[in-house]
């Protein structure tokens, strides 16, 4: 592992069931860095990140994380978090239990304890409804909680799976910076997964592109072109770029090309 | 009318000194706690019938005691942490492939438990066996049970206190804590095996069938009015108590009203369950609509402009 790099996946391929999801992975990701994982439904993304966590062992290839020494090394904030909304739970003690909720025994308060807390309940503007149950709240609300769960203790490398989707276009803008703010402040790498690039270009300073199980990866401008995404789709793509946004189309109207990118021009409706 | 006949209305002769009543409000209580605090936990990993058939389960090893003339509580404790380990070690990840390993555990335990108290009454020719251990007889439990009954409630309670956060975590989200570093398949094999040992501790008490009701009902009225985790588990740990207590004076009393028949302790003590659930889930704040949050000042509502 090359210094500097908090993670390093290296040709690693992934079978789940007998069949095989993502082949010869590779890219890494150095200290502080903001990269997203781009790729439509179904493409390995959550497959990718859980074999990031471990969670899914890779049938060849290697991950590794430079822990830095630190016992909290990552953080995830998992695509789908089912909450019962009886969870006897506030924002509050979610957050609490990213800080200790490894530890053995009944918590006591502290003032120590309860500042962190706090703290970063502000950091992620979600002071307003700390006391409320978590199962109240609304999706990008729990997504901020969730996001503090798993900072509060400044992992060095910090997983998103989707936190965008469900969130309306003004939210989408806020998590997106208030990432970037974090992932800076904290001196933590992100690897955030979505299926729209957008919101993400500006923040971006490296992207992991996914098609039928291969990655492309590198800086924005390096990967989001014709030649680099038709080689990895294996068919003409276009990449046009309309009003700073970009729009990824398939040339032929294929049925599988349809597929693979028809999450894309949906976004042409969306330019305000 | 003053507090002296008021009091004697409401507790009959001889409530306070009975010595049944006494060892029955001990060990009610003990069970009531367990079970309250377990309860939260089930409730909150979606385990309720998992519960519930641990209790099913062990009625095989409650009614076996009968038959060989063991201690009773060591046969519902023995059959339970033995389900409850059989339950946890079949890999089971999808939760419908659960519910059918359990199932057929459930019946296979229920199955036993026919075959053992059939033999308990052709050999003694009483039905007695099967009442006691499905329905539970309170009263009959002799006093020389307590100091085991408090050394399991007490082992049970100071599992979850050591366990307190990484099971909290994991029953929340297993990801969640499996990144936090929590073994997340030995939290619940852990928790199963202590829903094992509160489960026994109710058998005893309401009987192994009646257990889901102080296990789950207490909980979920727990659940209903606290929105922290330990205040939760405090609250159905009272109203266990309440509720068993409760139970225990009105079954006691109805010997006078119904001519010394009486009502079985176990079905006052559920039925005082379901009928503060019924109020609670009426008129609880878990109830109400989700509080609509106003935009912090400075703040301006966003507005789409087309094109
Ligand atoms: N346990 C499994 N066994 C077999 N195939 C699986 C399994 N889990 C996922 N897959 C397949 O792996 C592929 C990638 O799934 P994954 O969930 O990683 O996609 P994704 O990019 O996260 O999609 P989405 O945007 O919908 O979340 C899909 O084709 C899916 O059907
Ligand atoms: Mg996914």
């Amino acid at each position: 592992m090359a210094r500097g790099e908090v993670l390093a996946v290296r040709q690693a391929s992934v079978s789940l069931s007998g069949r095989s999801i993502l082949k010869d992975i590779d890219f890494s990701l150095e200290a502080g860095e903001f990269c997203g994982l781009i790729g439509a439904n179904g493409s390995g993304k959550t497959t990718l990140l859980r074999t990031i966590l471990g969670f899914i062992a890779p049938s060849s290839g290697s991950v590794t994380i430079d822990s830095g020494g630190k016992l909290a090394s990552v953080g995830y904030v998992p695509q789908k978090f089912a909450l019962d909304p009886y969870m006897p739970m506030r924002a509050r003690d979610l957050v609490a239990l990213g800080l200790d909720g490894n530890r053995l025994g009944v918590p006591l308060p502290s003032p120590g304890r309860r500042r962190k807390v706090d703290e970063m309940l502000e950091s992620v503007d979600a002071t307003r409804f700390a006391d409320q149950r978590i199962g109240n709240l609304s999706g990008g609300q729990q997504q901020r909680v969730l996001i503090a769960h798993a900072l509060i203790r400044r992992p060095r490398l910090l997983l998103l799976d989707e936190p965008l989707a469900n969130l309306d276009m003004r939210s989408v803008a806020g998590v997106v910076a208030l990432l970037r703010r974090l992932s800076q402040e904290f001196q933590t790498s992100v690897l955030l997964s979505a299926h729209d690039m957008n919101p993400l270009l500006s923040a971006m300073d490296r992207i992991v592109y996914l098609a039928h199980g291969r990655a492309a990866s590198g800086s924005t401008d390096a990967v989001v072109r014709t030649e680099v995404l038709s080689q990895l789709y294996g068919y003409h793509i276009d990449v046009v770029r309309v009003h700073g946004r970009v729009i990824v189309v398939a040339a032929e109207a294929e049925d599988d090309a349809q597929a693979a990118v028809a999450h894309d021009p949906v976004h042409v409706a969306q330019v305000p | 009318m003053d507090v002296q006949t008021l009091l004697s209305l409401l507790f009959e002769p001889g409530f306070f000194t009975s010595e049944p009543v006494r060892t029955a409000a001990v060990i009610g209580a003990a069970a009531a706690i367990v079970s309250g605090v377990v309860g939260v936990f089930t409730v909150i990993r979606g385990q309720s019938f998992a519960g519930h058939s641990l209790a099913d389960v062990s009625s095989a090893g409650g009614s076996a005691a009968f038959l060989f003339g063991i201690n009773p509580l060591l046969g519902f404790l023995g059959m339970g942490v033995l389900a409850a380990m059989s339950m946890e070690l079949v890999r089971a990840d999808r939760a419908s492939e659960r519910d059918l390993v359990t199932g057929v555990v459930t019946g296979a335990g229920l199955g036993v438990a026919a075959l053992f108290l059939y033999l308990d009454m052709t050999t003694s020719s009483t039905t007695g066996a099967a009442v006691t251990v499905m329905f539970g007889s309170i009263f009959a439990i002799p006093a020389s049970l307590v100091p085991l009954a408090l050394l399991v409630g007490a082992g049970a309670l100071l599992a979850i206190g050591v366990l307190y956060r990484p099971l909290l975590l994991s029953s929340l989200d297993p990801d969640l804590a499996a990144v936090r570093g929590v073994p997340v398949r030995l939290m619940g094999l852990l928790f199963l095996i202590v829903v094992a040992l509160a489960v026994a501790l109710s058998a005893i008490t309401v009987g192994a069938i009646l257990s889901t009701g102080l296990l789950i009902g207490p909980a979920a009225i727990a659940l209903h009015l606290a929105k922290r985790p330990g205040l939760a588990i405090l609250l159905a740990a009272v109203i266990g108590v309440a509720v068993t207590w409760g139970g225990i004076l009105v079954s006691y009393d109805s010997y006078e009203w119904t001519g010394g028949r009486g009502w079985p302790v176990s079905f006052c003590i559920v039925m005082l369950i379901f009928v503060a659930y019924a109020v609670v889930a009426q008129t609880g704040p878990a109830r109400e609509r989700r509080q609509e949050h106003p935009l912090p000042s400075g703040e301006k509502p966003h507005v789409t402009s087309a094109g």
